[in-house]
């Protein structure tokens, strides 16, 4: 199906199992401990042999030789692959640097070898008996030196790194009000709780990979690339992957080491990295300098608006996103963004949760409370103010599919008390504990990827969809189940969903919250199609056909699916692609934050005591797994605004706190109860769905949310993320 | 991990016996901290000693009104502790801030005392740290090192100790007992337990090799108020940042000691004496010969506002 | 190195091993016995996800040697419930969404389960008031559950679960 008009009104509008707060179809797996992640595969690889990752000691620089001798002595070892033994290999489109290093390092803890043994503690042992002796070379560390020399990339996902409208710097330096900060944001490391795990096995030349990876069809495209052998030979399963946020969208090492391994060794292989390697060996959210300039009237009406974005990555690498949401968030005649990439050789930086927009509107939404106090308007006033209702850079001819950003400020504000807000900062005092309010707005874009499905009916009318889409967390296994529940008139309980397999039809895969959007209305075409099919068989005209309680009904008569599929069963493959409808119209979802906290007057520890939030994406497939995405999100704008920051070390070349003892994430303790309000909405512009994706969207301007309300807690102004006790009491009176 | 033996102790003494017959020994106790260590290899034991059944999970009122913790009560256990929680308040809020329930369930009161720094550059071992490598350089010095010792530093060293409890410990003048593998017992201060880095940060305690430890006594109660005020970079299940034990007892006397400020739960008794005269005072004294690195000075004004706020905190 | 004969109480069910001393109780359940519900999200005591019930108290598995609980009970996800017929806790998980990924869960369910015992034995915490009055509330659950990380950060949903277990049991 392709997708390239407006939807009209289509079955998914009965809502009659879409839309509902329905269970978790895996959950009593996952609560039971049942469900088997990637290197937890005994049923299927039976005997594994354990794989131990070594990563570089150095950032920059050439392996001169590598000793293996007393590791290859080393009890239990079974092999020790190097770039030396492991073959040719190629690099996947999508690594910036090589997933096995040498003799050339890239960065400090690329791996440079594998050590394979018959259990986990002999190979761990054994790594430590590697001899890698290494030159050092002359590394790039320091952003603040790089962006002297930063480039505009080649583009910014897919679009130009710099626009420009009207006279930016004309009606910036004549507007009445101006604000011009700079806000930095650090490293940060997605910390997903299960590392990056593989189970790799071959049978002749068929390579199969039980991993936990986002996006099954690349990950099969880039191991057979790097692997050099065809990719009708690489099966990828992942139906169980404990958390991904970006950082399982690629091939890793594990992948390819364990399939390394395993060849090696002509037995199954696994190999997990171990926490302390991630965050240097894996990818991570780049550091950003940001510069925001923002002219307004003297009552907030924005005239000039501009947003200078520096980040660094590896030489071949890209730029951190960060100005986008500026070119379609606010309203502002003469309007500018750059985007500016310094070369480093520090870890890949890649996506994490909202790549873009979740940096971007840390210091956006902050210049916009900076913007609120100096007009003397409230915060939520000044926004709702600036909303505007089509692509500011293209015109009226780019009008927004839908927009409810206004809706949210306006309900948000309602639900939290936002009244009850003192404007002045410093004011409110709960004994030794400062209180304040932020608000910032959301805004995540909105992307569409064709996907696609199986749905086969068996002879018992049981009905099972298969996908090679993942379910990260996000809720995919369910909302699958209730989008074919909906449209062929069965019970969730129905339907069986098997996600993540290669083998099965290809799908637009989970990030950049396209998935829940894509992947159902990849199984919307399918049933369709199938609907379709059963009609005939059933003598009935496709439109007339009602599919409800088990049966398709139409002209007074009603056959159970069972009876129309016949005893052999139907199963169809079908996918939905999508048009130019994202180019015709501005596509996002939109919310709005609001934050409580209380800052301790003596310590400057934050603590966050509410946030609400209200948002607009489209039909919402399932409140309760929406939710749990919203205020999962939120937290990780916590995180960013108050603890997470990977600490680089510029004479090493790498990130020192590796490891979740220092890299911190918020705690239980730190987050209180989170209220969340979906705004009703209907995209017919999104996809035959209507829907569009959320768990991104609640990340982007949480943590500016909390920046503000730092502020009017404590008129501590900081635009350092993250705001740690030390910046705060920075700016505290004595205590 | 490296391959080593195993043994299970049958008594303290023959504990230490061990550890003296095997020079690559180890004492493993709760293992929270030992085991970590020994999967990175900065640990590497050829022997481990297990003690855990060797009971010591007592806690034992003394003669002269104070309590006899023995080596392996759990952190949990010392914390719930009726007479802990009664009369040694703030050791009970020290345990209670540290680590998490599981760990504190699993740490023991000899092992805590034990745990070795969280520095980054300790737990790397591709990078120079003298403490694991003696003369290999600190590569927290002009590294990242903002959550480092800013008192009792050297050119080798900026570590932190770690604990909790240990901040409590040595507030309340606790006593380390140990025996040695001849049989001979002794009881050190907890002052001089632990050990500023000067030049063999490797050298952390007091304890000769082999050397186990027994037990803590906690001298009679001192009664008063207490406090400790942890503060830290998330609200739960992190290191301290800086800590103050303090203790206003009746007749007005007061004593602080701190964590998160040195190379050993630091305290000082002159700033003891000054409690009368507010947190300004107390900090000013304690932190006397201050060394800060441009990371971590920020130490100093936040040892002034945690006093103050222990202050208003006794007086609320 | 001695390879050493272990024998564990797991889920009420004695089971003989023979191990590498270095093998953690962790390690012994997922790759010995295959008992993959406790996970390892970063074998260093700092997340959580392997947190197991030993003689009745709940502790980090990856931080404790297999052979050093000779003879110990051990509980174990498995032993709560299963998909099938879940332990009340697991339920309350599944009503309230009380997870994402799915990969903490087992931990987090584990201490709820302890967390909640430990309430009811008077144990304080870090924001007991009084230390002599321990209660229910939320804070002590949101502090006691402060050593199970859930970065898909489910929080308030496994607080509301553990609230309603915790709220049935006094029932």
């Amino acid at each position: 199906m392709k997708f390239d008009q407006p939807a009209t009104l289509n079955p998914i509008d009965r809502a009659r199992v879409v839309g509902k707060p329905v269970d978790r179809i895996d959950g009593p797996l996952k609560v039971a401990g049942a469900a088997p992640y990637a290197y937890e595969r005994h049923d299927v690889a039976p005997n594994p042999a354990y794989g131990w990752m070594i990563g570089s000691a150095i950032a920059k620089g050439t392996i001169n030789s590598i000793d293996t001798t007393e590791a290859e002595a080393a009890p239990g070892v079974l092999a020790v692959l190097t770039h030396a033994n492991a073959g040719a290999l190629g690099k996947g489109n999508m690594n910036t640097a090589r997933l096995l290093g040498g003799p050339d390092i890239q960065h400090y803890d690329q791996a440079v070898a594998l050590v394979v043994a018959e259990t986990f503690e002999q190979a761990r042992d054994a790594a430590k008996l590697v001899r890698v002796d290494y030159t050092q070379g002359q590394g790039k560390f320091d952003l603040l030196v790089g962006v002297k020399t930063a480039q505009p990339p080649k583009s910014v996902q897919g679009s130009p790194a710099d626009t420009s409208v009207g006279d930016f710097d004309g009606a910036f330096k004549s507007a009445a009000v101006k604000v011009d900060q700079t806000y930095t944001t650090p490293d940060q490391s997605h910390a997903m709780m299960e590392p990056h795990a593989t189970t790799a096995a071959w049978a002749g030349d068929k390579l199969t990979v039980w991993t936990s990876n986002q996006m099954v069809t690349w990950a099969v495209k880039e191991m057979a690339k790097t692997l050099k052998i065809a990719p009708e030979n690489v099966q990828v399963v992942s139906p169980y992957i404990g958390g991904g946020f970006g950082s399982k969208l690629f091939l890793r090492a594990d992948a390819l080491l364990a399939a390394l391994g395993a060849r090696a060794v002509g037995r199954p292989v696994k190999v997990a990295l171990a926490r302390p390697q991630i965050p240097n060996n894996t990818t991570h959210r780049p550091a950003t300098i940001q510069r925001l300039r923002i002219g307004a009237t003297k009552d907030g009406v924005i005239q000039a608006i501009g947003h200078d974005v520096w980040a660094g990555d590896l030489p071949g690498g890209d730029v951190e996103s960060a100005g986008l949401q500026t070119r379609l968030l606010y309203a502002g005649k003469n309007r500018k963004t750059t985007h500016r990439l310094a070369e480093l050789d520090l870890p890949e930086g890649n996506a994490m949760r909202a790549p873009g927009e979740a940096v971007g509107l840390l210091a956006l939404e902050v210049a916009m409370d900076e913007l609120a106090e100096a007009c003397g308007v409230d915060p939520v006033e000044l926004r709702i103010k600036n909303d505007i209702q089509y692509d500011p850079e293209a015109g009226p001819k780019r009008p927004f599919s839908s927009r409810k950003l206004i809706e949210c400020l306006q309900q948000g504000a309602e639900r939290f008390g936002w009244s009850k807000r003192n404007p002045k900062p410093g004011q409110v005092r709960e004994g030794d504990f400062l209180i304040g309010m932020g608000v910032a707005a959301a805004f995540r874009n909105n992307m569409a990827m064709p996907s696609g499905a199986r749905v086969a009916i068996d002879g018992k009318g049981r009905i099972t969809v298969s996908t090679d889409m993942t379910d990260i967390g996000t809720g995919t296994y369910t909302i699958i189940a209730q989008t074919a529940a909906e449209l062929l008139g069965v019970n969730v309980s129905d339907v069986t969903v098997k996600l993540g397999d290669s083998s099965f039809p290809a799908s637009a895969g989970s990030g950049g919250q396209w998935g829940a959007n894509s992947s159902t209305a990849g199984v919307y075409a399918t049933c369709m199609t199938l609907r379709g099919m059963l009609a005939q068989k059933a003598g009935f005209n496709a439109e007339d056909a009602l599919f409800e309680d088990g049966m398709i009904k139409a002209a007074g008569k009603a056959i159970p699916l069972r009876d129309a599929v016949g005893r052999e069963g139907i199963s169809v493959d079908d996918k939905i692609e999508f048009g130019d409808l994202t180019e015709r119209y501005a596509q996002a979802t939109f919310g709005a934050h609001f934050c409580e906290v209380a800052v301790d007057r003596f310590t400057g520890e934050v603590h966050v005591r509410r946030m609400g939030g209200a948002f607009a994406a489209g039909r919402i497939l399932n409140p309760k797994t929406a939710r749990s995405q919203v205020i999962g999100a939120m937290t990780m704008g916590v995180g960013a605004a108050l603890m997470e920051e990977l600490v680089v070390d510029k004479r090493f070349g790498y990130f020192v706190n590796h490891d979740m003892a220092e890299y911190h994430v918020p705690v239980h303790a730190d987050i209180p109860e989170q209220d969340v309000l979906f705004l009703d909405e209907l995209d017919d512009k999104s996809s035959p769905m209507k829907a569009k994706g959320v768990g991104e969207l609640g990340i982007c301007g949480a943590g500016a949310a909390v920046a503000n309300a730092i502020y009017n807690a404590t008129g501590v102004r900081l635009r350092d993320y993250p705001m740690t006790l030390d910046k705060v009491i920075g700016g505290l009176a004595k205590a | 991990m490296k391959a080593f033996t195993y043994e299970r102790a049958a008594s303290p003494a023959k504990a230490a016996e061990a550890a003296v017959a095997n020079p690559g020994a180890k004492f493993i106790a709760g293992g929270t901290n030992l085991l970590d260590l020994m999967k990175l290899q900065i640990e590497t034991p050829t022997h481990l000693i297990d003690v855990n059944r060797l009971g010591l999970d007592e806690i034992a009122a003394t003669r002269d009104g104070g309590l006899r913790i023995g080596a392996l009560v759990r952190n949990t256990d010392l914390a719930a502790h009726k007479a802990v929680r009664r009369d040694y308040g703030v050791l009970s809020r020290a345990l209670l801030s540290g680590a998490s329930g599981q760990l504190r369930n699993k740490a023991t009161t000899a092992g805590n005392l034990l745990q070795r720094t969280r520095c980054p550059y300790f737990y790397d071992t591709t990078k120079p740290c003298n403490k694991r490598k003696p003369g290999t350089g600190c590569a927290a010095l002009n590294g990242f090192n903002r959550n480092m010792a800013i008192m009792g530093t050297s050119a080798d060293c900026i570590a932190t100790h770690p604990s909790d409890m240990a901040v409590a410990m040595r507030l309340l003048d606790a006593t380390v007992e140990t025996i040695t593998s001849d049989g001979t017992k002794r009881a050190i201060p907890m002052a001089d337990f632990h050990r500023l880095p000067g030049n063999t940060p490797d050298i952390e305690t007091a304890l000769a090799p082999g050397e186990f430890i027994t037990s803590v006594v906690l001298p009679k109660p001192l009664g008063g108020t207490h406090i400790y005020r942890k503060v830290r970079d998330r609200t739960s299940y992190a290191f301290a940042v800086l800590s103050v034990a303090a203790v206003f007892d009746k007749q007005g006397e007061t004593r602080f000691a701190f964590g998160g400020l040195a190379h050993k739960p630091w305290r000082v008794e002159a700033a003891d004496a000054l409690g009368s005269r507010g947190a300004a005072a107390v900090a000013e004294a304690a932190l006397a010969g201050a060394k800060t690195t441009e990371q971590n000075a920020f130490k100093i004004d936040l040892t002034q506002r945690t006093l103050a706020a222990v202050f208003a905190q006794k007086e609320a | 190195m001695t390879m050493t004969p272990t024998t564990l109480k797991v889920n009420g069910k004695d089971v003989r091993m023979t191990l590498d001393p270095r093998t953690t109780l962790l390690d012994a359940l997922r790759e010995h016995l295959h008992l993959t519900g406790t996970k390892k999200g970063c074998d260093h005591g700092q997340c959580g996800a392997c947190t197991v019930i030993v003689e009745g108290r709940r502790i980090n598995s990856c931080l404790t040697l297999a052979l050093m609980h000779d003879g110990d009970e051990i509980a174990t996800i498995e032993g709560l419930g299963s998909a099938d017929k879940m332990h009340p806790m697991q339920q309350a998980f599944v009503t309230h969404d009380g997870y994402q990924c799915g990969y903490c869960t087992p931990g987090q369910i584990c201490s709820a389960v302890a967390v909640l015992e430990e309430i009811e034995a008077g144990i304080p915490s870090h924001v007991t008031e009084d230390l002599n009055k321990v209660a229910y509330s939320d804070a002590e659950v949101r502090e006691r559950m402060s050593g199970n990380i859930c970065r898909c950060a489910a929080y308030p949903n496994i607080i509301a679960a553990i609230r309603d277990v915790a709220e049935g049991d006094k029932a």
